[in-house]
């Protein structure tokens, strides 16, 4: 078999115009699929950062909240009984909110406040500079060294700005997973200063992280959590809820499958099309050789070698371009949100089965169709 | 007379449907020979390409029957009946049909690869056949690079490079002009023709019929007469 595939080979690849006609198709189609869906990937992994950022196994919230950033403040009697759940190992308070900083050179900018269960610091971030305890110092405040860090004014440890009024000062620079959303920097402080700081509605946690004693325990930690009239989600879980929130309640899902949908029919148009005329142009070589005596199986195998080989290498094409791309600009934009996931590559690869699968097709169809004899009468 | 290389008996083709229903064989009979050539001549429209894809394997009739050195040939499954014609008959067709995308050798070489040939070896059996043809030294051009007459040797190699029993011809001079023809044919009869093969050819061309055996008459899908060629 394999020296009818190398004729179906040099067929594919010395007709440079048609060949490059279907890799071009291919490659644009993969490229397009894996940019579009590699931003929404980007999006998700920034809208759920915090969730990341903090670590926390499972998240007890009130069951109205979507997004990590729309938080609704949970009374404390919850933690106290989170914390007397069977099966909790510990649990602790988190404070995220948004709010404005006055800098140095007295302009605003908005950032995102966490605040740390003061015991234990759970969720604290690495700190590339300064010391973690000095949190407890008056008026601390971390800064996370993302993206969005120069939009603090570089800050320094030392560097001074205010909150409310209230002077912060910067004890220690972190580093993080990721880095959020909406392009804001995050600052991260005690819980207690943080509700100090920053007007507070009723209800100030924000959340309740728990960890649980075991994998076991997370169906009873979410049903004693129910039983109160919270939710209580794992990680997973959590960034699931986010990535749903953003597909099926805005309209960030239906543009990306549009345009999904749009790319894969330009993929299928241009190499369906262009294959269909690379077999009508060689059907009467195909003709001939089912004359001379190819099996009729033998010249599907052609075709589908044909179509196989031009995704594959379309596909390999098209990654390496959106990668190529996406490393380019993340080196010009530290901001842009673009995340290659193996869920991205695994739909581009469906959809360019599907393209193969397609186009074979109709040219295995009319391959099949052919008979000698029209080759005999000409 | 020896056993026939190719026995056809009663072969009935039609074609077509309703009122357009033609008959294009009418109880065609025929012997063909080893170390003969058998020309099929008649008008436009008589059946000899018709009647070369029966005795061929390639167009099945509607009755009657053929058989190839004792094989009725119409009584094999698809699969075999490609394999017959992959070992029995070697084909040079009207128009070559020549892989425009391959090289010289590697087009005479695909019979042998179809019989899974390694692809080498097929491709350097491929340019013995080319030097026999005449064509030393273009084993690596494409076909478009060659003349008319050049590209009927090339198909004649590779009709004959897989050694068939059979060799069948459509037309072989229709591309060529006269001299070059002659050439072709006349060589066909001198390095391809022995006694362990046949050879049929469909032409029009009375300049080449001192090459046959025999020639077959054909006429509205029945064969009206036999003549003996010029080299009886």
């Amino acid at each position: 078999m394999t020296g009818i595939l190398k004729i179906a080979y040099k067929l594919l690849v010395n007709d440079k115009a048609k060949f490059t006609a279907l890799l071009v198709g291919i490659t644009f189609a993969v490229f397009l699929i894996v940019q579009m869906d590699a931003m929404f990937a980007g999006s998700m992994k920034r809208a759920s950062a915090t969730v990341i950022n903090l670590g926390a196994s499972m998240w007890i919230m009130d069951p109205a909240v979507q997004t990590v950033a729309n938080t609704i403040g949970i009374p404390d009697y919850v933690l106290d009984a989170a914390r007397s759940m069977q099966g909790v190992s510990y649990a602790v308070p988190v404070y995220t909110g948004g709010a404005l900083v006055k800098l140095a050179d007295g302009t605003y900018q908005s950032v995102t406040i966490v605040g740390l269960d003061d015991t234990s610091l759970f969720g604290r971030p690495e700190l590339i500079q300064g010391r973690i305890e000095d949190i407890y110092a008056e008026n601390a405040f971390i800064v996370v060294k993302d993206p969005e860090f120069p939009k603090l004014g570089n800050p320094r440890v030392g560097t001074e700005f205010q909150v409310n009024d209230h002077r912060g000062v910067i004890v220690g620079i972190a580093r993080v997973a990721s880095s959020g959303l909406f392009g804001v920097p995050t600052l991260y402080t005690t819980y207690e200063r943080a509700l100090q700081y920053l007007p507070n509605p009723r209800f100030t946690i924000s959340y309740v992280l728990v960890q649980p004693k075991s994998p076991a325990d997370v169906n009873r930690i979410k049903e004693q959590t129910r039983a109160l009239g919270y939710l209580a989600v794992t990680n997973t879980e959590f960034i699931n809820r986010i990535t749903d929130f953003y597909i099926y309640q805005t309209g960030f899902g239906t543009n990306m499958l549009i345009m999904t949908v749009m790319s894969f029919i330009v993929g299928l148009s241009i190499s369906g099309q262009t294959f269909y005329t690379f077999v009508l142009e060689n059907l009467e070589k195909f003709g001939a050789l089912k004359a001379i005596g190819a099996k009729s199986h033998e010249l599907v195998f052609m075709i589908l070698f044909q179509t196989s080989f031009t995704a594959l290498l379309g596909y390999g094409l098209g990654i390496g371009l959106c990668a190529f791309l996406i490393t380019l600009a993340k080196r010009r934009l530290p901001d842009y949100a673009a995340l290659i996931t193996y869920g991205n590559l695994g739909l581009a690869f469906v959809m360019v089965v599907l393209i193969a699968a397609i186009s074979s097709y109709f040219g295995v169809r009319k391959v099949l169709r052919i008979e000698p004899f029209d080759i005999f009468r000409g | 007379m020896p056993n026939p290389a190719i026995k056809a008996t009663g072969v009935v083709k039609w074609f077509g449907e309703g009122e357009a229903r033609t008959q294009a064989l009418r109880d065609v009979s025929l012997d063909a020979y080893f170390g003969e050539i058998l020309y099929v001549v008649g008008p436009s429209g008589s059946g000899k390409t018709t009647l070369l894809s029966v005795l061929s394997g390639i167009l099945k009739p509607d009755s009657g029957g053929v058989s190839v050195e004792g094989t009725d040939i119409w009584n094999l499954g698809s699969d075999k009946l490609a394999d017959f014609r992959l070992n029995k008959i070697g084909f040079v067709f009207q128009d070559y049909h020549l892989f425009p995308r391959l090289t010289t050798a590697e087009n005479v070489a695909i019979p042998l690869i179809l019989r899974r040939t390694p692809w080498a070896a097929a491709v350097r059996e491929a340019a013995k056949y080319l030097e026999i043809v005449g064509l030393k030294g273009r084993a690596d051009l494409p076909p478009v690079k060659l003349s008319g007459g050049e590209q009927q040797r090339v198909a004649i190699a590779r009709a004959m490079v897989g050694q068939p029993d059979i060799l069948i011809m459509d037309e072989p001079t229709a591309s060529l002009d006269g001299d070059t023809g002659v050439a072709i044919v006349g060589f066909v009869k001198k390095n391809i023709l022995n006694e362990k093969r046949c050879i049929l050819i469909v032409t029009h061309d009375d300049r080449i019929s001192e090459f046959a055996t025999r020639i077959l008459k054909m006429q509205d899908g029945r064969i009206t007469g036999t003549a003996k060629g010029g080299s009886t």
